[in-house]
């Protein structure tokens, strides 16, 4: 194979690399001058949404590493996450401690599901994806049947504010007052009048941090053995079922921190929706920031938030000066999501089937020089 | 000894039927036997599962076609669905009411059932292996776009479009006077006050049923089931591997769409916009449950699996509630059906392909 590229050749690979983010510049060069927003305000909101989403995507590059796709079981970590926040809510303890409890008990929950998905998983080797997928579906059912039957019922909750009317279960929302914003506002700084969550911002560095210095210890290289080839990795020793079970566990678990992350900037906490909706949005705007099935890192995570949030704030606006119905811009933004996870999941595999078919070819190649 | 035999056969039956199967089975059997204890009409409730059986039972044996190419669950049913929703408002936008109106609404949506389908089976075509995820949001990405579609298209039947504004379709529309009944009325069968037989809705599914039962059993539906099981050996023996999967994602597409249809005109209402989002796993996990895997179905396992499914259905909310006043029949239903689907993805035997 030759090496020598031409120009075009090269602007050409780098376009065809980078299909999905190119896309969403132009979607966004086209939309926000549309929606007629300030530059000031347009900032000040991806602000908000990175301080809020980051953590959450970050949770999905580690089963990446392992070769087992994107982890839409991450909803089972944000079911963990919003079962300790339901239990703090209860017992009224507010700030900070209260986050932080919510965490401790969100971890073994986390732990737990994580691992009973990995089990899973590694049933279903080689259709990762659909079987998460479709875990995370199940678990929201075994999940409706402990929050909305079990609380109050067996597992006691004495807040009236929490428990339905009728004794049982807890409402379809949660007021998060006593953590509303509690990191967020713990340290800000205003820069051109644009309000920075430091502390937010720091929580987010550390998890990137995390990933970074995991990715080069003994499991992180393991894991990436296991990601390039499992029957390799098993000959070389490495305990394959075991490490990719670890790595959803990691991913569970962080997806359950960062779910709390985001409902304290939210405020409120639709019990029986919040987690259904998080698994979608932060996996596409990990693909608009470039990353795909089988490689993704931290400067996706930062571009993907960026883009995807800048569509999404500015469709709605963008529909209705343009057409006249925000409704439009609502739909489009929807579309344009799961359009972008389906463009992504398709070029991932044609991708797949042309280097397999191009490593075929060199392959021939050499067997006919030996020859 | 005799009892050992039982034993041993009785196991041989339970495995060779799927544990799963055999728990559902008796679960619902327990439900109707519950029934008269607790109040319930056994009469309703056979009646309405019968009715639910031939709603869902068209939309269950799309799956079959894709299964036997080997294109794995048609997770994109709602690509299906939304040709059928085109022929539906298309007919009504063409506004002759009455019995007409139904085999309009099936003319209108068969070249939109190829023309989709065609396209979906070409894309499927290219990514061999992820069919499944990328189906799941193929349907996804269909109906989002759909919702745009329906704002924007020049609809102006007054039925059908928002009264105040004069455009875009309704969320939910009627069919009544077009094709509300048309096949549960037709030649249906009063047996009692409760008992009400939908012939008409069932003879349409056996129909369709015995067509591709029938195709199959053709020359070109056994090249169908030789791609699904060793598209290598199919290859070999001289068939075109891509153009007999297009050709089953086609029929599948189109059976989404008729299935859609006998769905409306039972159910009374055309839904748009987010409606069929979710309705490919109510129909993967019926054939499912029905005893098909992810490569192999039958006709067998689209009637058995959509009368089980449906019959939990329709029985879990009457006696559950008439039982302890709770109405948990939504989770049992979540948790079954998608359970279901993780037991098929995860069978060993299954998965190597």
């Amino acid at each position: 194979m030759t090496l020598h590229m031409t120009k075009t050749q090269k602007v050409l690979r780098f376009m065809g690399n980078n299909t999905v983010p190119i896309l969403f510049l132009i979607i966004c060069a086209f939309g926000i001058p549309l929606s007629g927003y300030s530059a000031n305000y347009l900032v000040s909101e991806v602000i908000v949404r990175i301080a809020r989403n980051s953590f959450l995507i970050v949770s999905l590059l580690i089963p990446i590493l392992a070769g087992m796709g994107l982890n839409f079981g991450m909803t089972l970590g944000a079911m963990a996450g919003q079962i300790g926040l339901i239990f703090i809510s209860d017992w009224g303890i507010a700030g900070i401690p209260g986050m932080l409890l919510a965490m401790i008990i969100s971890t073994p929950i986390s732990i737990l599901l994580g691992w009973w998905c990995g089990k899973i998983l590694n049933l279903a080797k080689g259709r990762e994806m659909v079987t998460s997928y479709i875990i995370g579906f199940f678990m929201n059912g075994i999940y409706q049947m402990i929050v909305l039957y079990g609380m109050g019922a067996i597992i006691p909750i004495r807040s009236n504010a929490l428990v339905l009317p009728r004794g049982y279960g807890i409402r379809n929302t949660v007021n998060l007052i006593g953590i509303r914003k509690s990191l967020d506002n713990l340290l800000t700084i205003r820069l051109f009048g644009i309000p920075i969550p430091l502390v937010t911002f720091a929580v987010i560095a550390l998890l990137c941090l995390f990933v970074l210095w995991f990715k080069k210890t003994k499991l992180g290289q393991d894991m990436r053995a296991v990601g390039q080839d499992m029957e390799v990795a098993r000959a070389a020793g490495i305990r394959v079922e075991h490490t990719r079970i670890i790595s959803i566990i990691i991913s569970t678990v962080f997806a359950g921190y960062g779910m709390i992350l985001y409902l304290q900037n939210i405020g409120t906490l639709n019990t029986y929706n919040s987690h259904m909706q998080i698994g979608m949005f932060s996996v596409a705007a990990l693909l608009v920031g470039g990353a795909t099935v089988a490689k993704a890192n931290i400067r996706n995570v930062f571009l993907g938030v960026i883009l995807f949030h800048l569509m999404f704030i500015v469709s709605p606006m963008a529909g209705k000066n343009l057409i006249g119905q925000a409704q439009l811009g609502e739909y489009f933004r929807v579309f344009v999501s799961y359009g972008v996870i389906t463009i992504s999941l398709v070029l991932y595999e044609v991708r797949k089937k042309r280097d397999r078919g191009l490593a075929g070819l060199v392959l021939a190649a050499e067997q006919e020089e030996t020859v | 000894m005799t009892i050992e035999k039982l034993t041993s056969s009785v196991k041989g039956m339970v495995t060779s039927f799927g544990l799963p199967r055999v728990i559902i089975a008796l679960f619902l059997l327990v439900l109707f036997i519950l029934a008269p204890f607790v109040g319930v009409n056994v009469g309703t409730s056979l009646s309405d599962t019968l009715n639910r059986f031939g709603m869902n039972a068209v939309m269950v044996l799309a799956m079959v076609p894709m299964i036997h190419s080997g294109c794995g669950l048609n997770f994109g049913l709602p690509l299906g669905i939304i040709a059928g929703l085109l022929g539906a408002t298309i007919s009504l936008q063409v506004n002759i009411p009455g019995p007409t109106s139904f085999l309009l609404a099936m003319l209108f949506a068969t070249p939109f059932a190829v023309i989709l389908g065609w396209g979906y089976g070409q894309l499927l075509n290219r990514v061999k292996g992820g069919e499944m995820m990328i189906a799941t949001y193929v349907g996804f990405s269909s109906v989002a776009f759909m919702c745009i579609m329906w704002l924007l298209l020049p609809f102006s039947n007054p039925t059908m479009v928002w009264g105040y504004s004069g455009s875009g379709l309704r969320t939910t529309i009627s069919v009544e006077g077009y094709y509300l009944h048309v096949l549960n009325d037709f030649l249906s069968i009063r047996l009692s006050d409760h008992l009400l037989i939908p012939t008409g809705m069932i003879l349409f599914f056996a129909l369709l049923a015995f067509i591709i039962w029938a195709f199959l059993h053709t020359k070109t539906g056994t090249a169908m089931t030789a791609v699904g099981s060793n598209p290598v050996f199919a290859r070999a023996s001289g068939i075109n591997v891509d153009k007999i999967r297009t050709l089953s994602v086609v029929m599948s597409t189109w059976l989404g769409a008729m299935g859609i249809l006998v769905y409306q005109q039972s159910f009374g209402f055309i839904q748009l916009y987010m409606g069929p989002f979710y309705m490919a796993l109510p129909a993967v996990s019926a054939i499912l449950i029905g005893g098909a895997s992810v490569n192999k179905a039958s006709i067998l396992n689209v009637v058995v699996g959509t009368f089980l499914f449906q019959g939990i259905v329709t029985m879990t909310p009457s006696v559950m509630n008439s039982m302890i006043h709770t109405d948990m029949s939504e989770v049992i239903r979540i948790v079954v059906s998608n359970g279901m689907i993780l037991y098929a993805l995860t069978r060993k035997t299954e998965a190597v392909r």
